[in-house]
């Protein structure tokens, strides 16, 4: 079984992939490489160590940005799962943000804080904060009602209801959350690098498309999203060693 | 009441010598506009089995709610052991309709619960949770998680938690409800044992008339609009005879008859 769906795997990237080359090929588009000249693209890049020096400054504002807003999206979902105030007051900040064109915010923010990391740091910020603090305090606010009167019965105070009942039973959702969240930031950090200063990533991006040499530019692209899969992979599996028993399924289902 | 009249004075006096353990009175609930209970009144002798019977809607749950103390009432008071129940206390264990337990913890965890909300040490607690585990016959299940479970085996699981912690009053609130037919007769007949072997009182919301007389001590017949207790009935069944014949003794079926009597009328 477990043979057969990694089989499946390869065989989906093969198909992918080999569009990917026949379409490069009739060629669709002047500006469209092969697959092949893509790959070569990337080979090269890695053996002289450009990606390389490239993802180091890409990495900042993207690490940075996300780990701000696990913990504060993290700590904000929580607090306004929990209380119904909190979430009057500070719950409208984070759908306006949501919903925000961030393109446009863009300006804004540099006028504010500059063309350096800060800015960067908070168009990651914005792309992925949202989506965890609002699927955080939904998860928390759909606690299974039995889970805390049963803790209750058996004499919880509030923070064991918290740690024991409330977090691993919206810790699913937290973690769907967060790969979304994570995901939007893969996306800001890029736009940053596109919109605010050519550096990293996305400086290869647009510097290879400014002298037409495509197949750096698609390697590039495709490294992105290569890492971004990489990742979101990782969190998985932290999830499934963090809160074994989760991927189970619900009792009360 | 089939009884005579000589028999149901012999049983007053006896409940009027007998030890309370919880006792019920005056309670009220309102939710909004509807009345839950109406200056509820109604003692529990220790060490026996209490059934609290009735129609859909009549507060059975409502009333074992405010024992268990997850519930306010708005008037009257409960008092269990000779003290008022303000909230939750140790002396009190819950066994709930839908098992409620926790998905991402094992057979164990779940068991061992109650006692780690108390901050009993791990060893400690699972030396006595992997007892509770072995009496309710879940040996070799520890590490299972609940959705391995059949529904008769995760009620079994929320029974050994409540076991566990050593409350002298188990509050059950139709537990039986969510578990097929043949895991019910099979439980009904161990928790006549529990009731024998553990000198605890037992509340037990049910509202099958068959389970009420097959189990209980004594059985309370609620009547919904507004919510009372209609009659008090004890069985007096003689269980000595073997849990396989109860069900063919005359005096179960007839009991089962009366009460039927009584509930048609509510029953829409």
């Amino acid at each position: 079984m477990k043979h057969r769906s990694l089989l499946l795997k390869v065989l989906s990237a093969l198909l992918v992939f080999g569009a990917w080359e026949i379409a490069g090929r009739i060629p669709v588009s002047y500006a469209f490489p092969t697959f092949i000249e893509s790959m070569t693209a990337l080979a090269r890049m890695t053996f002289d160590g450009s990606i390389f020096v490239a993802y180091a400054e890409t990495l900042k504002p993207l690490i940075t940005g996300v780990a701000i807003s696990t913990v504060l999206g993290i700590g904000f979902g929580l607090w306004i799962g929990l209380s119904t105030r909190f979430e009057w007051l500070f719950s409208p900040i984070f759908i306006v943000m949501q919903a925000a064109p961030l393109a446009a915010l863009i300006p804004l923010l540099v006028m504010v804080y500059g063309i350096g990391l800060t800015s960067k740091v908070f168009v990651v910020c914005i792309m992925s904060m949202p989506v965890i603090v609002l699927s955080t305090s939904s998860a928390v606010r759909n606690t299974p009602a039995s889970m805390k009167e049963m803790a209750k019965s058996f004499l919880a105070k509030d923070r064991h209801i918290l740690l024991k009942i409330i977090i691993p039973a919206a810790s699913p959702v937290i973690f769907s959350g967060l790969r979304l969240g994570v995901s939007a930031g893969f996306i800001g950090a890029i736009l940053a690098e596109l919109k605010i200063t050519p550096t990293g990533v996305g400086d290869i991006i647009s510097y290879s498309r400014s002298i037409a040499d495509y197949p750096s530019m698609y390697a590039a692209i495709f490294s992105i999203i290569l890492l971004a899969v990489l990742f979101l992979n990782l969190l998985e599996k932290t999830e499934n060693i963090l809160f074994k028993g989760n991927d189970r399924g619900y009792v009360s289902d | 009441m089939v009884m005579s009249q000589t028999e149901s004075a012999f049983a007053d006096a006896q409940s009027l010598e007998q030890d309370i353990a919880v006792s019920v009175q005056g309670v009220s609930k309102n939710y909004g506009a509807v009345e839950a209970l109406k200056n509820m009144s109604l003692d529990f002798p220790r060490g026996q089995l209490t059934s609290l019977l009735g129609p859909s809607g009549c507060g059975k749950t409502t009333l074992l709610k405010i024992i268990a103390g997850l519930l306010k009432s708005d008037t009257g008071k409960i008092i269990v052991n000779g003290k008022p129940v303000t909230g939750p206390g140790p002396n009190r264990a819950f066994v709930f309709q839908d098992f409620a337990l926790l998905p991402w913890a094992s057979v164990m965890r779940n068991v061992a619960f109650g006692l780690e909300l108390r901050g009993v040490a791990k060893s400690e607690r699972e030396d006595k949770a992997a007892k509770y585990i072995n009496d309710v016959g879940l040996a070799g299940f520890e590490g299972a998680y609940p959705h391995e479970l059949s529904g008769g085996m995760r009620q079994r699981v929320g029974l050994a938690r409540a076991l566990s912690v050593d409350a002298n009053v188990l509050l059950l609130d139709e537990p039986f409800s969510a578990v097929d037919e043949q895991t019910r007769r099979k439980f009904q007949e161990d928790l006549l044992a529990l009731v024998a072997n553990e000198n605890k009182t037992f509340i037990f919301v049910t509202h099958s008339i068959e389970e009420a007389v097959y189990c209980s001590d004594q059985i309370a017949l609620l009547l919904p609009r507004p919510s009372r207790v209609h009659e008090i009935i004890r069985p007096n069944i003689n269980r000595a005879i073997g849990v396989e014949s109860i069900r063919r003794a005359p005096e179960y079926l007839d009991i089962v008859d009366q009460i039927w009597a009584s509930l048609r009328a509510y029953v829409e």
